[in-house]
């Protein structure tokens, strides 16, 4: 947990996620400054759902989040793309060959 | 991911790539309409325009709760009370998402709070107006959300990600609030002689400081070169404030009321508005701080922070409270 005591005065940030309907996957939304977790929420339920834009709110503190650093995105990323294999359209299927 | 907690700092790689090539690709990625994120790397006058020009923004989101803000209390009806307030709460949270993305670029909202409170950062010099009738409800949504929706949706395709992304959704709130105002425009232009009368004397009084919200004419416009090649910018200030004239002369005549402007006409050549000087002295005398309410508006936020401060302060020491108690159970 934040042990890091940062400014005395300020609240902690906090990431806001949000489901928009039922079924969906939880969004990214956007931050915000809280003291802790519950009063985070009721701020994102003012912040980011005041026209139903939401049906259910995560929140994290955002030290808490550890993030992919974009200088590695080659060496992260780069090896799925000489992979065509990975892809069903690579592989051609005859016409006569159905419901595959 | 929007926080500068994670580290931003990172921007100077071990090996020591020069300068040039990381601007010149960072350019190319403007160029290429691909969008900024706050840990890739940014030259640093970029960073520090788009904290400059974010952090005014969300200032100017957070002053401009008050001139509106002064009639809550007397609203003529209780729906108008309460479009009043759902547009106030509105523009704080339009102040809160813009902080947030100017704290994705390494500043603290205590200092963003302060460079506002110590009369350091600029705001909207609109907002240092006073609104002494109901008509100024009106003419405000009508005219100064218009001409901010005007300026902001060409932000949404702005280059820096976190700021677009604020814009998106800005914008998708913003057209209530221009809407509403004309809608109550409408009403008083329908309503009695005298309440015509006041629309007029509204109109007559926000037409010009409208027009001056899209800041000074390009030839003397000092940020625009650099923010238009970072994509920050994609129309001039001139550009905008023509197609604002343009849109907003018929929605006055419709109203039956008359922009206080005599050299007003349309150009048959051009097919655009021709439209009278504006005061700049007026607009440099209102941004120095000498406009009718800006002593006033100043110290309004200022009150409201030092009184809230007891508030922030017990907040954080309740949240404590519960962390330490927390921990005790589980020990």
């Amino acid at each position: 947990m934040g042990e890091r005591v940062e400014d005395k005065h300020q609240w902690p940030l906090y990431e806001v996620f949000i489901r928009a309907r039922g079924g969906l996957d939880h969004k990214h939304a956007g931050s915000l400054h809280a003291a802790d977790a519950p009063m985070a929420i009721e701020h994102a339920r003012d912040v980011y759902t005041r026209r139903q834009e939401g049906v259910s709110i995560w929140v994290v503190r955002s030290t808490d989040i550890t993030a992919s650093d974009p200088a590695d995105a080659d060496s992260l990323f780069e090896p799925a793309r000489d992979k065509v294999y990975r892809h069903p359209t690579f592989y051609e299927i005859p016409d006569e060959v159905k419901t595959l | 991911m929007y926080t500068q907690a994670l580290d931003v700092q990172g921007l100077e790689p071990a090996a020591p790539i020069d300068a040039a090539s990381l601007e010149q690709r960072f350019l190319e990625r403007v160029d290429a309409e691909e969008k900024i994120e706050p840990k890739d790397w940014m030259p640093n006058r970029y960073r520090n325009t788009l904290i400059r020009q974010i952090s005014q923004h969300a200032h100017s989101e957070i002053v401009g709760m008050l001139p509106e803000g002064n009639w809550i209390t007397r609203a003529p009806t209780l729906l108008r009370k309460s479009i009043l307030i759902a547009k106030v709460q509105d523009e704080g949270g339009h102040g809160a998402y813009l902080y947030s993305a100017a704290e994705t670029l390494g500043v603290s909202r205590d200092q963003l709070v302060e460079q506002l409170l110590c009369g350091k950062a600029k705001y909207s010099s609109i907002f240092n107006y006073p609104t002494p009738t109901w008509a100024d409800v009106g003419a405000i949504g009508w005219l100064v959300d218009g001409a901010a929706i005007m300026n902001q949706i060409p932000l949404c395709r702005c280059s820096y990600g976190p700021y677009a992304r604020a814009m998106v959704r800005i914008c998708r709130e913003e057209s209530f609030h221009q809407r509403q105002g004309y809608d109550l425009m409408l009403q008083l232009a329908r309503g009695t002689a005298e309440q015509k009368r006041m629309a007029q004397d509204a109109l007559n009084r926000w037409w010009w400081p409208a027009l001056m919200m899209f800041g000074p004419p390009d030839a003397e416009s000092t940020h625009s070169s650099d923010s238009q090649r970072w994509k920050i910018k994609r129309f001039s200030n001139d550009e905008l404030r023509q197609k604002f004239v343009d849109f907003t002369v018929p929605q006055a005549r419709f109203l039956g009321l008359t922009l206080p402007d005599p050299l007003l006409r349309w150009n048959e050549a051009t097919e655009r508005h021709e439209f009278g000087p504006i005061d700049w002295n007026e607009f440099n005398q209102v941004l120095k701080g000498n406009g009718p309410c800006n002593v006033e508006r100043l110290a309004a936020r200022r009150a409201a922070h030092e009184e809230g401060a007891w508030v922030r302060e017990a907040a954080m020491a309740h949240a404590e409270k519960q962390r330490r108690r927390k921990a005790s159970i589980a020990a």
